[in-house]
């Protein structure tokens, strides 16, 4: 199970050339700057836009040297940056627009569709009357009842406020636990793809300059493209305890333990952890007599340099996990930070994400 | 009030504008459709065309389509050689200049609805499996019916008003080529101001209805949602 795409592509000013074999399941992240052809290669995927190349999803042919499906007979899904809802339509007709016209005798019934993305209420309103939000969830749910076998999203945060975006997000990570549609995700935003993504193809000026498992990707320090105040670790881990005194939860991952705010996520659960490599410092031995509370033994494995060049990114390992600390390079010269040296990290601040 | 000879006339008008714009709402729409979506180098040239009736005077088309008709132009070799006859000063040849006539007033409103919509509309549908031309009639027609609406009453109307063609392609004959204006025409010169004035005063009063219809469909400024 896998998607191949390689595309080539140029316009003047722009080119696109990328070889990508992707997991086959899961959410993949189409990350990088705007202008870096994500939203091309996103349209190429679809046949909206028709580059040279080959692409196979799941074992099917839909482009190669000699077809090209048109995008009206692929089984995709497709998310507009825009909704792109037909504004002559109501809620129901839109939803109804896809579903009518795909051929597969087990046509999609409606209402899961309608009662996981919240629609119920909608149903008879007229696309103007939506708000960014509810027009963004209506056009997930018309591509999802296509019953589609790819679903391409492109940038379907981008036209919503903060609020509206956190209002948001939990449908997509509902979407992504309920459904067992492989999914290509473009976003230019670090938080998103944090939270949503399983893998994680980072673009630069029409190129895939690297790609691989979220958590392993993240935490390389060698990545092509900076990521800034966005450069964090990513990983998985479980909640084990919860504090009902200080209101505080103590999540384990592979390496350790960390207390966080407690968000009300029941005893058990998978969470997933950021940790941004600005909370982390570095101490040559253990404080206790510090305000922080997360210190976790560790193991210096490489630095690399900022954009600033005060600062340096060190990738520090914690059992088997990875993270990222972002000190000055004075600092670092200081407390001696060689690879393999043994050190204690402490973390300032932790997110619970998804 | 009104003669027999002045309901004739009205019932011809009426008849070859509904025809006439029937028509061009056929070949026009296709027409706007192709200009709308065309990169094609051959889009200026094809608008062009389809825009010369709005500045040469009716008479230079009326001319060239009469030779183009008569019994040595090629339209009228033909029209009698599939035994139709000839098309000058007949009905059918009034509905041919009008539909020519009257082209850009029903091409252009359509094309400017289609170029409104944009690849948005049409590239949603496409990934919603509609097939080009189930996209055209499910999608950009609903979404171009103000479009539509314009191009209707604007063709007919102008159909309604034409003169200088008719003269030219139909003459003068009652109750086959002589429409309102030509009747107007008429009763002035026969010095029937009175005949004159019924016609004329209809004609003023037809062309505010449609004009304020035109407004009320499209209101301007404020964005209708």
């Amino acid at each position: 199970m896998s998607i191949r795409a390689r595309f080539q592509l140029s316009y003047p000013g722009f080119s696109l050339d990328v070889d990508l074999d992707l997991p086959g399941s899961g959410v993949t992240a189409l990350f990088g700057q705007s202008g870096c052809g994500k939203t091309t290669l996103l349209r190429c995927m679809a046949g909206l836009e028709r580059g040279a190349g080959r692409l196979d999803v799941n074992g099917e042919a839909w482009q190669d040297d000699s077809r090209f499906v048109p995008t009206h007979q692929r089984p995709l899904g497709y998310v507009f940056q825009d909704a792109r809802l037909f504004a002559h339509l109501d809620v129901a007709r839109n939803l109804d627009y896809g579903r009518r016209r795909t051929a597969s005798a087990d046509s999609l019934r409606r209402d899961p569709i309608v009662d996981l993305l919240g629609l119920g209420p909608l149903l008879d309103r007229m696309p103007a009357r939506l708000s960014g939000g509810e027009q963004q969830r209506v056009a997930i749910a018309r591509a999802l009842l296509t019953s589609p076998r790819l679903l391409l999203m492109d940038e379907p945060l981008a036209s919503l406020d903060h609020a509206r975006k956190q209002e948001f997000l939990p449908w997509l990570e509902r979407l992504r636990d309920e459904l067992d549609i492989p999914l290509i995700y473009v976003s230019h935003a670090p938080d998103e793809v944090a939270r949503l993504a399983d893998h994680i193809v980072v673009m630069e000026a029409g190129r895939a300059v690297a790609q691989g498992p979220l958590a392993e990707t993240l935490a390389r320090i060698d990545l092509p493209i900076k990521l800034g105040e966005d450069a964090g670790a990513v990983f998985a881990a479980s909640v084990a305890e919860r504090d009902a005194e200080w209101h505080l939860a103590r999540v384990e991952f592979d390496g350790g333990e960390l207390w966080v705010r407690d968000s009300g996520v029941p005893v058990g659960r998978e969470v997933r952890v950021r940790v941004l490599a600005r909370d982390v410092s570095i101490a040559n031995s253990r404080h206790d007599d510090v305000s922080i509370m997360n210190l976790l033994p560790a193991t210096v494995v490489a630095h690399a340099a900022e954009d600033h060049p005060s600062q340096v990114l060190v990738q520090l390992r914690v059992g088997s996990t990875l993270l990222l600390g972002r000190l000055t390079r004075r600092s670092a010269q200081r407390l001696d930070l060689a690879p393999g040296r043994e050190v204690w990290v402490q973390i300032k601040a932790v997110a619970l994400i998804g | 009030m009104l003669t027999p000879a002045d309901l004739g006339a009205i019932w011809l008008t009426l008849k070859l504008a509904g025809v006439t714009t029937l028509l061009l709402l056929l070949i026009g729409t296709p027409i706007a459709w192709w200009l709308a979506r065309t990169r094609s180098w051959w889009k200026g040239p094809v608008g062009a065309v389809v825009a010369l009736p709005i500045v040469l005077p009716p008479t230079v088309l009326g001319f060239y389509l009469l030779l183009l008709m008569g019994p040595n132009g090629p339209v009228g070799r033909f029209t009698e050689w599939a035994g139709i006859g000839l098309l000058p000063f007949s009905f059918g040849g009034l509905v041919v200049a009008s539909v020519f006539y009257s082209m850009p007033f029903v091409v252009q409103p359509i094309q400017n609805a289609f170029e409104a919509i944009g690849d948005g509309p049409l590239e949603a549908a496409a990934t919603l499996r509609a097939s080009p031309l189930d996209a055209f009639f499910s999608v950009a027609v609903p979404l171009a019916r103000p479009g539509f609406l314009t191009a209707t009453i604007l063709g007919f109307a102008h159909t309604v008003g034409e003169f200088g063609v008719v003269l030219m392609i139909g003459g003068n004959i009652p109750d086959k080529t002589r429409v309102v204006s030509v009747l107007i025409y008429d009763h002035v010169e026969a010095l029937e101001y009175a005949q004159a004035h019924v016609l004329a005063g209809g004609m003023v009063v037809f062309a505010f209805l449609v004009l304020l219809a035109l407004y009320l469909l499209n209101p301007t400024g404020r964005k209708r949602r």
